[in-house]
């Protein structure tokens, strides 16, 4: 018997259509967010496509999705095992500092030299900050969210520290550190971008971004460690029943996901800022690397594309006040979109309800039908 | 399953027929574009009222349009100045020093594009940069002689942002002041390194007035708020800075020392408008009002007011200069 689909068979299924759907509430909150401000909806809509649509602009969202992708990977990644890397934010800091204080300091080393150092010591950082966290879990229990919450802040204040430090600290006026030496620029050259008329900030850091949504991928999908890890995931007990040394697992995943984040942090340096500034609130990379897993599908594929995504709607909503729109739409918008993801648990107990009820029904007309053979 | 993806192909197909079709002409106007630094454009300081000011103006003469982008982090500055670049904008006002570096960038990679930079000199020498500087010893100082006047325990405090050659002039105007009102007046100060830590700012002003401080002095943004709220709650004097801060604490902000960034603002564009930009440092100061005392001044004595004015006269004249270097003012020690 083919049955047809009904909409909450579809929307609690496939979890794509689920998104896309979500996304688009998202857009019709914020559509309605501007009716209500008395905005136009075409014209601030209008000027984020627009604004996204040409070379240009799509060579900005290109750069500015690769911190979000990178963010991203590290927190789908510790979902796929079985822990909240809420401490991307930290690991992202850590790894951008580290990045900058090689950059800095080595700036003299060639840059076919000097890029691989810094990516290594920003990943080097990064899995330090995770594993470090991972090390209390395993070691005394200390749930990783508390201490990961934790741990942000004391990346945040040590990086306020190290800029602090006179040998790091710029030479002008800025409250920041110096620009890393331009060997370890990822910048494309300045007459490709001139010629190509892309972003002056226009580089080739979406490279390794992409190179590191496949390493990841391979990790989960290709290697036994991937199974491992997602063993560990799905059923810690199970999997430490089936002789997988969970400890290890944990800690591994951590330092990983860590890892990631602290790349994004180097291509964010080394592409984008060339400097970290003395924060005076958290910048939000990490935090936001979370709505992009969540866009993503914890899927490595699913975060490039929801990284760019997200990209697109940072880059494109920072002009929308040259329209008269606030860019806080933006938030809205994300807002919605991850609200919406997040009741998908809904959708799937209303199936679960629904089913049981037919299921229950089915059974009740059977011995009902039953009770009447009997009774003839 | 492919109803359902045609549905939402639709409803995107919808958005994007919305979307079309809106184009604003912009006919002839001199356009202002305005990059905040992290702060953001609801900062209570610079940002927000270089914006008011702005905004007062396009309000003024509708031959004026002014925008403003906001920078969420660091590396936003270059591509906001970029848009504005890209838009044609006619003058670009970049809010504050850490903007000074990707002023100077694009000003050079741009030589026919204006560009004003507020609290930074460091571009004085580009031909298409206009520095908007402000003397902001001066208007510390003249808190300062209000602060040494009216202390009663001889004890004043003072909260600091951030420790660097621009931020120093506050704290050293200060202190020449109340020493100068008051030769044996300790003053307590205090290094926030940071502009966004209110409750930072509260600890801090706490702990000044357990020392027996009665009037604490702040120039270190969001930071000071903490210190104005601990200075209400204790019942003590606080002075604001930047902005008439008088209505955060109605009955105990003494006075504030002002940044004129508002009128700053508007007279280069205006500048513009009537094609007398002039590159390099515009300095502002008591003489041409660019800084002074809050106009609210209701809780000042009228003997300390008159001494204050008297000051200001001999300022604007030439018979009396304020420090600017530490070296001038030794009791100054947020930089050792």
């Amino acid at each position: 018997m083919t049955k047809k689909k009904t909409f909450l068979d579809v929307v609690s299924t496939n979890r794509f259509i689920h998104t896309l759907l979500a996304i688009i509430l998202g857009f019709l909150f914020g559509a309605i967010f501007l009716a209500i401000m008395g905005l136009s909806v075409g014209q601030a809509y209008g000027r984020l496509i627009n604004s996204v649509t040409t070379l240009k602009g799509f060579s900005y969202v290109i750069v500015y999705s690769i911190p979000y992708i990178m963010t991203g990977l590290s927190v789908a990644f510790s979902f796929k095992t079985g822990v909240f890397n809420i401490g991307c934010e930290g690991q992202f800091v850590m790894g951008s500092m580290a990045a900058a204080v090689v950059g800095i300091l080595l700036g003299d080393l060639p840059g076919i030299v000097l890029i691989p150092l810094c990516f290594l010591a920003a990943m080097a950082a990064g899995a330090l900050w995770g594993a470090i966290v991972g090390f209390l879990k395993t070691k005394w229990g200390i749930n990783e969210v508390l201490s990961m919450i934790m741990f942000n802040w004391i990346a945040f204040y040590l990086s306020n520290f190290i800029a602090g430090i006179p040998a790091i600290h710029n030479d002008g006026s800025a409250e920041a550190t110096k620009s890393i030496s331009e060997h370890a620029s990822t910048l494309l050259s300045k007459d490709l971008i001139k010629n190509m008329g892309l972003a002056p900030t226009a580089n080739w850091g979406i490279l390794v971004a992409i190179a590191m949504t496949v390493v990841i991928w391979i990790i989960i999908e290709k290697t036994t460690l991937g199974y491992e890890l997602k063993a560990v995931g799905a059923n810690r007990y199970s999997a430490e029943y089936g002789g997988i040394n969970v400890n290890r697992s944990i800690l591994l995943a951590l330092a990983i996901s860590g890892a990631m984040a602290g790349l994004g942090g180097a291509l964010q340096l080394m592409g984008m800022g060339s400097r970290i500034s003395v924060f005076s609130s958290q910048e939000g990379f990490g935090f936001a690397g979370i709505v992009v897993a969540l866009m993503g599908c914890s899927n490595p594929f699913g975060v490039l594309v929801a990284g760019i995504f997200y990209g697109a709607l940072t880059y494109g909503g920072s002009k929308l006040n040259l329209v008269g729109a606030p860019t806080q739409l933006i938030s809205v918008i994300v807002g919605t979109v991850v609200f919406f993801i997040s009741i998908s648990v809904i959708f799937e107990n209303l199936k679960r309800i629904k089913t049981r009820a037919q299921r229950n029904a089915e059974a009740a007309a059977m011995r009902r039908a039953e009770e009447k053979e009997a009774q003839k | 399953m492919k109803k359902y993806l045609a549905l939402i192909l639709a409803l995107v197909m919808a958005f994007a027929l919305v979307a079309c079709g809106s184009k604003n002409n912009t006919d002839n106007k001199i356009k202002i574009g305005m990059v905040t630094d992290v702060g953001g454009v609801n900062d209570k300081s610079f940002n927000q009222t270089s914006w008011e000011g702005l905004q007062a103006l396009a309000k003024a003469d509708s031959s004026f349009e002014v925008n403003y982008l906001e920078s969420k982090t660091d590396a936003d500055y270059k591509t906001n100045i970029n848009t504005f670049i890209d838009e044609d904008y006619d003058l670009i006002i970049c809010v504050g020093y850490m903007l000074a570096d990707a002023t100077r960038e694009a000003a050079e990679a741009n030589p026919d594009q204006k560009f004003a930079i507020i609290d930074d000199a460091s571009c004085a020498d580009l031909p298409n940069v206009a520095c908007l500087m402000f003397a902001q010893e001066q208007a510390s100082y003249l808190v300062g002689l209000v602060a040494g006047s009216v202390t009663e325990s001889k004890t004043v405090g003072y909260v600091q942002g951030m420790v660097s050659d621009s931020m120093n002039l506050f704290g050293i105007g200060y202190i020449t002041g109340v020493l100068e009102a008051c030769p044996d007046a300790t003053v307590l100060q205090y290094n926030a390194n940071n502009f966004g830590d209110s409750a930072g700012g509260a600890t801090a002003a706490k702990d000044m007035i357990t020392k027996g401080a009665d009037v604490i002095y702040h120039a270190a943004g969001g930071t000071g708020m903490g210190v104005i709220e601990a200075c209400n709650e204790e019942g003590i004097w606080a002075i604001g800075v930047d902005t008439d801060q008088s209505i955060l604490a109605p009955d105990h902000v003494i006075t504030s020392a002002m940044k004129r960034v508002d009128v700053a603002s508007q007279d280069i564009s205006k500048a513009v408008k009537d094609g007398n930009f002039k590159s390099g440092v515009h300095m502002y100061d008591l003489s041409n009002g660019g800084v002074d005392l809050a106009p609210t001044r209701d809780h000042i004595p009228a003997d300390v007011l008159a001494k204050v004015e008297a000051a200001k006269a001999a300022i604007i004249a030439g018979e009396k200069t304020v420090p600017t270097s530490t070296a001038d003012c030794p009791a100054f020690t947020l930089d050792d």
